[in-house]
């Protein structure tokens, strides 16, 4: 038979959280089933909408101006609706290294990415980041050289962000999907850079 | 809404005021000169919402780019590095 551990008493949020969704249902405003299927939605939902977005950036040059002028229209375009999402993209080249973090708590584009990984949430990161972006990105595996400048961006209040990363060398004539296969989340965080062909 | 009174590329300070409750400002950047990196948009008033108030008028909200070196004294990257904040203006004063 399995453990199941030690009885612990639910937290204040979980109650909270029952409350809440049982007066929405027992008010008519959701039903059960609803809840249900939107917690799978975004059990599912990974990063690979943002690695399209970086693909079509990368064959396409004058989407990537509309993607870097307007990040939440030109998703629109791809049929990706990011409701509530201010979306900024902004560019890694081979002179600026862009990372993001949130600070104050854990703001992320879910609707691209999908669920935070959990290092992104802890205090380590969140409060590391800003002070010695540097070392962080070293215990990542990725050392920048002292020539190349690190824009740290703080996402403190309505924008989400997104990391353009740059098109890794040997992928000239490859079609969007091919490229987009290289494209990881870290690599759209900021802590690490795109796949190569051979990786 | 209320005015966007900064301009894109203008210095700024942040202020150094420690209110109670919701803030969206961090510690760390408070009281720190920097630039107007652009103008997002105004909205809500985070900290009247918290209240369940109704954040009226909207607050412009801007990233402003600070130099590490000007956030943390004994910062030992390259000079050049910078850190961008979203700042709403009330939180914000000519350099």
């Amino acid at each position: 038979m399995n453990d199941p551990g030690p009885y612990r008493p639910l937290t204040y949020f979980q109650l909270m959280e029952i409350s809440l969704r049982e007066l929405l249902v027992e008010k008519g405003v959701v039903t059960e089933g609803e809840v249900a299927e939107e917690v799978e939605a975004m059990r599912k939902r990974g990063y690979e909408r943002g690695a399209r977005v970086v693909a079509r950036a990368w064959v396409d040059p004058q989407y990537k101006e509309r993607l870097l002028a307007n990040g939440t229209k030109a998703c629109e375009e791809l049929g990706l609706e990011i409701p509530a999402l201010k979306l900024l993209v902004v560019e890694n080249t081979p002179e600026v290294h862009n990372a993001i973090v949130c600070t104050l708590c854990s703001c992320y584009p879910r609707m691209l990415l999908g669920i935070p990984p959990e290092w992104y949430k802890s205090r380590n990161y969140r409060s590391r980041m800003v002070r010695e972006p540097r070392a962080v990105l070293a215990e990542f595996g990725l050392d920048l050289p002292a020539h190349v400048t690190i824009r740290v961006h703080d996402s403190t209040a309505d924008m989400r962000y997104l990391v353009l990363p740059m098109r890794p060398a040997g992928t000239e004539g490859w079609e969007e999907e091919r490229l987009a296969a290289l494209v990881t989340r870290d690599s759209m965080i900021g802590v690490a850079v795109a796949k190569g062909p051979n990786d | 809404m209320a005015e966007p009174r900064f301009q894109p590329g203008e210095q700024v300070r942040v202020i150094n005021a420690l209110p109670l409750g919701h803030v969206r400002t961090p510690f760390y950047i408070r009281g720190k000169t920097g630039t107007i990196e652009r103008y997002c948009g105004s909205f809500p008033n985070p900290e009247e919402l918290a209240q369940m108030r109704d954040g009226l008028p909207a607050q412009p909200l801007y990233r402003v780019k600070f130099r590490q070196q000007e956030v943390w004294p004994d910062y030992d990257g390259s000079p050049n590095d910078v850190l961008e904040v979203e700042i709403y203006q009330h939180w914000l004063e000519k350099a």
